[in-house]
């Protein structure tokens, strides 16, 4: 390992990895000088700066109603995906592994399926069940969405839980629901929330669902971000990109000071 | 296994206990399935009947699908955009998520954090930060200009270079994932056996490290396959209308023509070659590993 970590091929294998992850990172950057330009048009600020587009994005009616709509569906999504996910894998953890195995791969198709094959067929549904344009409408789809998620990251925590603590719970007298409420929840919660954060952020970044469910009483921000790279290529949007490139690193740092965290616990407990 | 947990869990509680329990587990297994079935996979299915029933019953959809020039010219452009794409990604994926193993722990984290951050980055923001570098008053093309290397701006988006160079740049992090849970499997005594037995270091990487990856190569190669064969977005804002590809067809044919026989018979054959592919695989991608890798 040390030879290898040592060689000249490995040296240049490090430095075309670096040269790719600033492909993945440097273009990202140029939001970040676009969002404080003082013009109304896509420019590069020259000795001036202004954080007009800032303030657009919390002043300008659109701009707000796209937040605001975005969080109302992604909340209620990543609820419903959540509790819907939870149970499907706890639920398939106690069936016989082959049967519960079926149903989790059946759980997991909405992440296979192209996006504007089930954006087609929700569109025709939702006509019909009368949901076309509105909150309810775009939450159930994205839940549907969202499941998928839950369902992996509770499945990977189940696997850790030794199935004795409910059978102990379950002869010391309680309940099927109770054993499982007082021993495989406190267990799986870190599933759950890293399951729910998935299915929130899936929901948040969600488009191509929601250009074919909503038209104006719904519009949620990726839709307004769509307009605003269609129409005319608005400074707002650099602005949107710098506070959700923000927000990103903060949320994978926390995942990662989370993980080894929990890391750290399960050494202990070995 | 667990079928067993079950049994035994019950049988020290008696017989009218087990139907409980197990009508219990019974529905929290198919419930999500039921809401599912009428929120997802009802939908799917009405693509599928759309497809052979309007604006005729029978296979006339297909038939036309199949013998319309259009369509063969946006499938040749999405099958060659969709190979080069996925090849490039699976080139540099497989090179970075190698860097990322062999890497000492300090900067593994700081790649990984990398590779996570390009993850999750919207694909609206992304598209427009390309458009923002890349279009003929960009910065790129200014730079240029103002350096005196070019005299006219050139096109580098709004055509399938456009394209090709955004889906990459989306599809790197996906090749990535699944390929770095796989090459942590590898026991790292291999490479250096084999350097030991004379073997030189691109013959040790070619014999021995690549073989032992393979697996995970195949599933990334299918996952950005099929991920690539479904792109709308970024195609549809950096292809210009120049390379359509196959979603954005579909949505123009549903959108646009009102053509739901033809955008939903394409659809269909699209989600038949997806499902095509992960069976050719064998077994459903391990998308657990590929979101565990974090």
């Amino acid at each position: 390992m040390e030879r290898l970590r040592g060689g000249a091929g490995f040296a240049f294998t490090l430095c075309l990895a670096w040269l790719l992850i600033a492909f993945l990172i440097l273009p990202l950057l140029v939001v970040i000088p676009i969002s404080f330009t003082p013009e109304r048009y896509l420019s590069m600020p020259e000795g001036e700066y202004s954080w007009r587009h800032y303030e657009t994005l919390f002043t300008d009616r659109r701009w707000r109603k796209g937040i605001f709509d975005s969080t109302v569906v992604a909340l209620g999504a990543s609820c419903l995906a959540i509790i819907l996910g939870t149970i499907c894998a706890i639920g398939c953890w106690k069936l016989s592994s082959r049967l519960g195995e079926t149903i989790r791969i059946l759980a997991l198709t909405p992440m296979i399926v192209p996006p504007i094959v089930h954006a087609l067929g929700m569109y025709r549904v939702w006509v019909d069940y009368g949901l076309i344009d509105s909150y309810l409408g775009l939450i159930l789809a994205h839940a549907m969405k969202g499941i998928p998620f839950v369902v992996i990251s509770v499945s990977a925590v189940m696997s850790n839980f030794d199935p004795r603590l409910e059978q102990a719970a379950r002869s010391l007298g309680a309940g099927p629901l109770t054993a499982m409420r007082l021993t495989i929840l406190p267990n799986i919660w870190p599933g759950v929330l890293a399951g729910g954060v998935f299915a929130f952020a899936i929901s948040w970044d969600e488009i191509v669902v929601a250009l074919f469910l909503t038209r104006r009483a719904v519009y949620t921000l990726p839709r307004q971000i769509w307009d605003g790279i269609q129409d005319n290529i608005s400074p707002a949007v650099a602005a949107v990109g710098v506070l959700l490139i923000f927000v990103t690193i903060l949320a994978v740092l926390g995942k990662m000071a989370w993980d080894r965290r929990m890391a750290i616990r399960e050494g202990r407990r070995a | 296994m667990s079928g067993i947990k079950i049994l035994s869990a019950s049988a020290s509680s008696g017989l009218p206990r087990m139907d409980k329990t197990q009508f219990i587990v019974w529905t929290m297994a198919l419930l999500p399935i039921v809401v599912l079935c009428v929120f997802y996979f009802y939908p799917l299915l009405r693509v599928l009947t759309i497809s052979f029933t309007e604006p005729t019953l029978g296979l006339e959809n297909y038939r036309d699908i199949f013998s319309s020039s259009a369509v063969r010219r946006v499938l040749k452009t999405t099958l060659w955009i969709c190979t080069i794409a996925s090849a490039v990604s699976l080139l540099f994926g497989y090179l970075l998520a190698y860097a990322i193993v062999h890497a000492s722990t300090r900067w593994q984290s700081w790649m990984l954090l990398a590779v996570l951050l390009s993850f999750w980055v919207s694909v609206l923001i992304r598209a427009f930060a390309w458009i923002a570098l890349l279009q003929t008053r960009g910065l790129v093309n200014e730079t240029l200009q103002f350096m005196g290397l070019i005299d006219e701006p050139i096109r580098f988006i709004r055509n399938t270079f456009g394209v090709i160079l955004g889906m990459v740049h989306y599809m790197i992090p996906y090749a990535v994932l699944p390929l770095m849970a796989n090459m942590r499997t590898i026991d790292t005594r291999y490479v250096p056996a084999a350097r030991g037995l004379g073997a030189s270091p691109f013959g040790a990487f070619w014999r021995v490290f690549l073989p032992l990856s393979l697996p995970g190569l195949i599933s990334a190669s299918i996952l950005v396959f099929i991920f690539s064969i479904g792109f709308y977005i970024t195609p549809a804002l950096l292809g210009g209308g120049r390379s359509t590809m196959l979603a954005e067809y579909i949505a123009l044919q549903v959108n646009e023509t009102l053509a739901w026989g033809q955008g939903t018979a394409l659809a269909s054959s699209m989600l038949f070659v997806v499902f095509a592919m992960l069976l050719a695989l064998g077994r459903i991608v391990k998308f657990r590993n590929m979101f565990g890798a974090g």
